[in-house]
């Protein structure tokens, strides 16, 4: 069982935090298999791919060029090969109203940006294990939220 | 006469590994290093009678015994969130050990070392998804929840709630519920 690999898909356009995230998935002790895009078109164009593994988890900066993150939350939503897939939001923002419209778009995690590599650490830790419970023990996923 | 044997051990292995895997009607791959890969779909019953067959040459299937009782853990502990009767104010650790019939601490170093969390933090997961289940219902008040899930007060409740979710019971209430209404639009 420790085996299995959790399939994990980041959009953001900032070179600096897809490397930072890139490097904590590594130090993590889970089996995680990490792929990166730079905004929402190049996401949407690898989610329609058909020969993909969609992931277990998308994360999903909210301010990207071309399509930002809620217009790409708002498609995945509304694709039905995709709108299975857990969407973590992540931002700068942490306004409780901002958290509260991403959750009734459909998004199951926000995530605040954390400041420092540690703390980034810990946090994606967290949201990927609490979601492999999830995904491994057939939970509601219709009611999972997290804001973290 | 005496005869001298020599053994290729692997070799060994591999062909009984084989003539007991055919004999079961099964796809696989032999992987080595003592690991198969069974790639038909194969009921508890003839995974069972494949144990035994296996066992009388010495060989045990180890990582799927262990994933047995870590499924039986969970259904225990899923049991014991959704019973009716409560959680009475039996512990859940004396619980689980005389369920299952072993140590607290076996079941616990077992579990970890097989899924990516505790079994507290399971049990913990698994009562704040009933409490969901029961916000949404609405049919209970928190407080009323609180009490049939065995937290100490409605606070308790709250704070673990929010703890796990990051939001309260009465944000998820709304966000739940505004997402069903958007849904119906």
């Amino acid at each position: 069982m420790q085996k299995d690999t959790i399939h994990i898909l980041l959009a953001d356009d900032d070179e600096d935090d897809r490397n930072f995230f890139k490097d904590a998935f590594e130090e993590i002790k889970i089996n995680t298999d990490v792929k990166l895009v730079k905004d929402g078109v190049e996401l949407m164009d690898y989610l329609n791919k058909p020969d993909i593994t969609l992931p277990h988890i998308l994360f999903l900066d909210l301010n990207m060029p071309r399509k930002n993150g809620m217009e790409c939350l708002r498609e995945i939503k509304k694709t039905d090969h995709l709108k299975n897939i857990a969407v973590a939001i992540y931002s700068t923002s942490a306004s409780e109203s901002d958290i509260e419209e991403t959750f009734v778009k459909g998004a199951n995690i926000y995530i605040k940006k954390p400041n420092d590599f540690e703390a980034l650490k810990k946090t994606l830790n967290v949201v990927t294990t609490l979601n492999w419970q999830y995904h491994t023990n057939s939970l509601n996923k219709e009611t999972f939220l997290l804001s973290i | 006469m005496k005869l001298f044997l020599k053994f290729d051990i692997n070799n060994l292995c591999n062909t009984i590994l084989q003539e007991q895997l055919d004999k079961f009607e099964l796809k696989y791959d032999i992987l080595g290093f003592g690991e198969i890969n069974i790639k038909s779909t194969i009921t508890d019953q003839k995974l069972t009678e494949l144990n035994e067959a296996f066992s009388n040459y010495g060989i045990q299937v180890v990582e799927n015994q262990k994933s047995i009782i870590v499924q039986k853990i969970k259904d225990t502990i899923v049991e014991m969130v959704h019973s009716e009767s409560g959680l009475n104010n039996l512990k859940s650790s004396v619980y689980l050990s005389e369920k299952l019939n072993h140590s607290y601490g076996y079941i616990s170093n077992l579990f970890s070392d097989v899924t990516y969390t505790s079994v507290e933090n399971y049990i913990i997961i698994q009562k704040i998804e009933r409490v969901k289940q029961l916000i949404l219902i609405n049919e209970l008040t928190l407080t009323e929840i609180a009490y049939k899930l065995n937290y100490s007060s409605v606070a308790h409740l709250s704070t673990q709630f929010k703890n796990i979710t990051g939001i309260t019971p009465s944000a998820f209430q709304r966000i739940i519920t505004k997402r069903r209404n958007n849904n119906v639009d």
